[in-house]
């Protein structure tokens, strides 16, 4: 079993058309401790890598990959901007020259990725980012591929472990971003970043559902 | 949502095509990627100074471009930093050969995309300096928060290192006196109401009629608490003593080391203010604010500075740094020794602020 580049492709205008219906649900939660923007900026993002992806969906994955993080660094701004185009580039590279991909090539891909955002964003477990989803989501993604799972039933993991991992920081305090400035008053609401890392996981869930 | 837009896409654009008509003498702009330079960029063998954020802070920071202040500045979404790309344009456009210094306020997003775009510009062979401004003291720890945010010392920090940059400073020199502007800068800002951001349609936040919101950056952020509201003294003397009690702030920053072409981490302290000392007194509208009322808080802001043996050298009144049509002020004090006010009375000439030419 493995990914094609033609799932990836499919992930990702998947992922544009989820950050898109969800814009105003993600800036929504922003407004409660941040900015309100993290929707806009993220449907602004994808709309663009929208615009560029005809232009290297014959490429490799990792070139796909690489171009997409480009473009959310140079499209997003924010926070996100930066974290989110780490993500895609890290896991460009970690995939270069690659047609498809195994599961464990896939785990090690986002895994790449989310070494990439931590190492930009500095964030730790529990500080209320996007890492309180990554982290849970590639332990269940990382120990699914080692038991030999299918890619659907390991991603499908990834995606509850995700979706926990979101869920769960609604009673934390922020400690990073713009939501730390609230301290107290940041608990009890749902961290933007981390809703949009699970939302983007389920859109490549539902790829390769699709696909199988 | 009522505002003088067009379209909720073109609000940035159209605002910068209409500083390019207005002020072709002092700035000229540039679209996707969006920045704007002084008429005579690069200027040779002068330092270039950059900032940028969000839109929404006018007349800061485009309209700060110009002799005796900022290169360049890049704006970002309203609210939401610009990219790298932006900053990696624009330090090239305004690179006169004498290096760049980027001044970046404390905010996540400014802070990893200037980063980003500091990386970029030394791979490219220009040399940089990047300097943090964190002067809100609404932001009482570091450990666990994003550290103070940089409010009302941007706009004074801008003007003075802009003044050495066109004495003659070199880079180490200008990002010396920046990190000491930075360090002698304190602020406090407060919202009677909230603000829309165009393309969310709606006000950020919802304030009653009897209240305020205390400790507020500038975003249209909820800030450290919410209160009844008060008196203009009573609200003034609160902010001013919020400032003048501050105790000293420790934070380690990071700083790009142009030598190793890599970040360092820098441990910085602020010292607190004392009797004695000399300061710009800076009271800015967060936009919606009229002038009439930020004499009223100077009022009293001089009188608190007087009883705690503060003296106001030099000070700005006006909209400065603003978030939109929030109603609401800032109050930043900046500790003023010899160099600062040399440089703080040095002429300036952009379309925000001009004097002594």
């Amino acid at each position: 079993m493995s990914v094609t580049r033609d799932q990836i492709v499919t992930w990702l205008e998947k992922t544009a058309v989820v950050l898109d219906a969800n814009k105003q649900y993600l800036t929504d939660l922003d407004a409660a401790i941040g900015d309100a923007d993290h929707g806009i900026n993220m449907a602004r993002g994808f709309t663009k890598v929208m615009e560029k992806l005809p232009t290297v969906a014959d490429k490799d994955i990792g070139n796909i990959l690489k171009t997409v993080g480009m473009t959310l660094i140079s499209s997003v701004g924010g926070a996100s901007g930066p974290l989110y185009g780490t993500f895609y580039m890290r896991a460009g590279t970690a995939v270069a020259a690659k047609e498809e991909l195994s599961n464990e090539d896939l785990a090690a891909m986002l895994q790449s990725g989310v070494d990439g955002v931590v190492q930009r964003g500095r964030a730790e477990l529990e500080d209320k980012t996007m890492i309180d989803a990554w982290f849970p989501a590639m332990a269940a993604l990382k120990t699914a591929v080692d038991n030999g799972d299918s890619i659907t039933n390991a991603l499908q993991k990834t995606v509850a472990a995700a979706e926990q991992g979101m869920k769960a920081t609604i009673p934390l305090k922020a400690r990073k971003g713009r939501a730390s400035y609230l301290g107290d008053r940041s608990i009890g609401h749902q961290d933007p970043g981390a809703t949009s890392t699970h939302l983007i996981l389920n859109a490549l869930l539902e790829t390769m559902q699709e696909g199988n | 949502m009522k505002k003088l837009i067009n379209a909720v896409e073109n609000v940035v654009r159209e605002q910068l095509q209409g500083m390019a008509v207005a002020h072709p003498d002092l700035v000229k702009v540039q679209i996707d990627p969006h920045y704007v330079v002084r008429a005579d960029a690069p200027v040779k063998g002068k330092v270039a100074l950059v900032s940028g954020g969000g839109s929404g802070h006018e007349p800061m920071h485009g309209g700060f471009v110009g002799m005796g202040m900022l290169d360049g500045a890049c704006p970002g979404e309203v609210f939401t930093s610009p990219t790298p790309d932006q900053m990696y344009e624009c330090a090239k456009a305004v690179n006169g050969g004498a290096g760049v210094l980027f001044i970046v306020k404390n905010y996540t997003g400014d802070v990893l995309n200037f980063e980003t775009a500091a990386e970029l510009a030394h791979a490219d062979g220009i040399k940089v300096q990047s300097i943090l401004i964190d002067d809100d003291v609404a932001v009482k720890d570091s450990l666990y928060t994003a550290g103070r945010r940089g409010v009302g010392t941007t706009v004074l920090a801008e003007k003075i290192v802009g003044a050495a940059a066109e004495a003659g400073y070199n880079l180490t020199q200008c990002a010396d006196l920046c990190r000491k502007v930075n360090s002698y800068g304190r602020s406090m800002g407060m919202a009677l109401t909230s603000c829309t951001v165009p393309a969310a349609g709606k006000p950020t936040f919802e304030l009653g009629d009897n209240e305020m919101e205390i400790g507020i950056g500038i975003h249209g952020e909820p800030g450290q608490r919410r209160m009844e509201m008060k008196t203009a003294d009573e609200i003034t003397e609160m902010m001013a003593l919020e400032i003048i009690t501050d105790k000293a702030y420790t934070r380690t920053v990071r700083e790009w080391d142009n030598d190793q072409g890599a970040w360092v981490d820098v441990e910085l302290v602020d010292e607190p203010l004392k009797a004695g000392d000399q300061v710009i007194a800076f009271v800015n509208s967060m936009g919606g604010t009229p002038v009439s009322e930020l004499y009223a808080v100077y009022r009293k802001l001089a009188e608190v500075c007087q009883s705690h043996g503060i003296t106001i050298a030099r000070n700005l009144i006006g909209p400065y740094i603003t978030s939109l049509e929030m109603q609401g002020c800032s109050i930043t004090l900046l500790k003023a020794d010899e160099e600062i006010l040399r440089f703080w009375d040095a002429p300036v000439k952009t379309p925000g602020l001009r004097w002594g030419v």
